[in-house]
């Protein structure tokens, strides 16, 4: 069974690499965000040394890995689950004898091994040679924000899966993915790290999934979080996985009950 | 529990809530503070068996509750109330498991990867229903060489003709050799030529392995060809579940008789030699008359008036066919003989 799964992930690998030449421009596109972002940044720290306990290489760096890390873990999970409801082919995978859930977080997998091969790696060498980034030189906290990138995926792809599943409960849930996507941008910290945040904000910051996609993970890669603390961030997104996998089981669960399938 | 059993449905009900959509502006605005909703009962309390190896037809009009009724029998859709089991399960309790005993293919909504060949598809599923490489290549190669499919194995779904993914969707939910097959208008679109096919195939199936199969279809053919036994649903209820005979003998109302005289005989004539009978005539051209009537009136009493009162050169009679008496029964709704068939 084990084998079909890997096999999902495999298929999907595929096809997107029969449609990669979508993503050269998407390189493109990252490095110009990246680029708007730093100049923006030098024009705010202008003289000063430090804001909010980063360094403008910091800082440059935090922007760079952000988003090539948004590169790697971001998919359209949500969109795919929402139109498999509203088109009805949902049954089809519920006649399959495989979690429904887990297919697509396989697929979301197989999505994100070819961005990280196809886009974030070529994407970061390009970046580097551009901007002064500054990567970490221990392979230890190479090997730690690996895992961590890792986890980036499964929050955010449970996330998606989550807002995906509404679509079962609302006509259309369009604009629900759209303010979910502002959201995971912003309050994750890919357009502004949170610790630029208003006091108020970063506190409820502390108690959502969305720091845990691409702020904590960024700033123990650009040094900002001490290697000590490493692990107290990992911890903080093993315990957002865990956490999350509860209400998507409840929604599941709600929207089987409730399940009305389009066209018949 | 009866082992012989491969369907038990008892007091079978499901309930959906339709949301319902005010008019106008103002209609809008309140709908986004307060929804409304319909409650439409799609399948109401239902009870059925089949026992294993019977390939059972399951007709209706569109909206009638067939679709849904196979959902949760599928699995798919959970039950408002009332007990299924299917394969000695409730489908959508142990939904993994259950499934790897059942076969589904729906007419209308494909099963296969769009994007992956066929060859690859169904190696996915293979590895998805668990089954043995060895077993996988005899199963394979039988339902290729059955079905015709060696020219289309390497091509991508996308690009196959509606009749040649049909069969490439049979195949697919066949093989992990399941027990009950599900068929969701499985002839739905096809030509005549791949009908026969997968009907033959159908056919085949079942009298060597003993596959269940239950099957919904708007083809009425469908039904002559394959099925021993016909469940009819008319908006949410079975109005009549027996075979296909008995269904014919009981809602035909008569048959007519076609007629071709040697020489030109007028309406008037005819109706003449009949006064007594309860019969309708009908002229097609100067030679040719047909008349109805109904099962009261016996076919020789008829046809000894009208041999010896004209010249008669060809006879033929015509039985009312299936779809012009499920057609009658769809129209009449037919509520009045509805509790007494639905109970025996």
């Amino acid at each position: 069974m084990m084998s079909a799964y890997i096999d999902f992930v495999r298929i999907r690998f595929l096809m997107m690499l029969a449609y990669r030449v979508n993503y050269y421009s998407g390189i493109i596109i990252y490095a110009i965000n990246i680029g708007a972002y730093y100049f923006l940044w030098q024009a705010i720290y202008g003289d000063q040394e430090t804001l909010a306990g980063f360094t403008v290489t910091q800082m440059t760096t935090y922007v760079a890995v952000s988003w090539m890390a948004r590169a790697f873990y971001f998919n359209n999970l949500d969109r795919e689950i929402a139109n498999e409801i509203r088109d009805g082919s949902v049954a089809v995978q519920l006649i399959r004898p495989y979690s429904y859930l887990l297919v697509k977080m396989m697929q979301g997998f197989g999505e994100g091994l070819f961005r990280m091969l196809l886009f974030m790696i070529p994407g970061m060498i390009i970046v580097c040679l551009i901007f002064p980034v500054t990567l970490p030189t221990d392979p230890t906290t190479w090997l730690i924000y690996l895992v961590m990138l890792f986890f980036s995926f499964l929050i955010n792809s449970q996330i998606n899966i989550l807002t995906g599943l509404f679509a079962f409960f609302v006509e259309n849930n369009e604009g629900m993915m759209r303010m979910k996507r502002v959201m995971v941008d912003l309050f994750s910290g890919v357009v502004v790290p949170i610790a630029f945040f208003p006091g108020w904000l970063s506190a409820v910051m502390q108690w959502l999934p969305f720091q845990a996609i691409t702020y904590l993970p960024s700033s123990v890669f650009t040094g900002r979080t001490p290697g000590s603390e490493a692990l107290h961030v990992f911890g903080v997104q093993v315990l957002w996985f865990a956490a999350l996998l509860v209400p998507i089981w409840l929604t599941w669960r709600a929207a089987r009950k409730r399940l009305f399938v389009q066209g018949g | 529990m009866n082992q012989m059993l491969a369907i038990d449905v008892k007091d079978l009900r499901k309930q959906f809530k339709v949301q319902k959509n005010r008019e106008g502006l103002s209609g809008a605005l309140k709908d986004l503070f307060k929804r409304e909703y319909n409650e439409v009962t799609a399948v109401k309390d239902i009870s059925f068996q089949i026992p294993q190896g019977e390939i059972c037809g399951y007709i209706g009009e569109n909206g009638a509750g067939k679709s849904t009724t196979i959902k949760m029998l599928t699995g798919i859709l959970v039950p408002t109330s009332g007990d299924i089991k299917v394969n000695g399960y409730v489908p959508y309790k142990d939904r993994e498991k259950f499934v790897n005993g059942i076969g589904v293919v729906f007419g209308q909504r494909s099963q296969l990867w769009w994007d992956i060949g066929v060859i690859e598809s169904f190696q996915l599923l293979r590895k998805v229903y668990r089954v043995s490489e060895q077993d996988f290549r005899k199963r394979l190669n039988e339902l290729v060489e059955r079905l015709q499919l060696s020219d289309l194995l390497n091509r991508p779904v996308r690009k196959l003709s509606l009749g040649q993914r049909m069969r490439c969707e049979l195949v697919a939910s066949l093989l992990h050799n399941p027990l009950i097959l599900f068929l969701d208008e499985p002839t739905i679109g096809l030509d005549i030529v791949v009908k026969t096919e997968i009907r033959d195939f159908l056919m085949q199936m079942n009298r060597e392995q003993g596959t269940t199969i239950l099957l919904t279809t708007h083809d009425l053919q469908d039904i002559e060809a394959l099925c021993s036994r016909v469940i009819m649903l008319d908006d949410g209820r079975i109005i009549y579940d027996g075979n296909l005979e008995e269904l014919k003998t009981r809602w035909s109302k008569g048959r007519e008789i076609q007629f071709q005289f040697a020489s030109q005989t007028p309406l008037a004539k005819l109706q003449q030699l009949t006064d007594t009978l309860d019969v309708t005539w009908t002229l097609e051209n100067e030679v040719t008359a047909k008349m109805w009537l109904p099962h009261a009136v016996s076919v020789s009493d008829a046809l000894a008036r009208v041999v010896g009162g004209a010249d008669i050169r060809d006879i033929k009679i015509i039985e009312t066919n299936t779809d012009d008496i499920v057609r009658g029964i769809y129209q009449t709704g037919s509520a009045a003989t509805s509790k007494e068939t639905a109970t025996s």
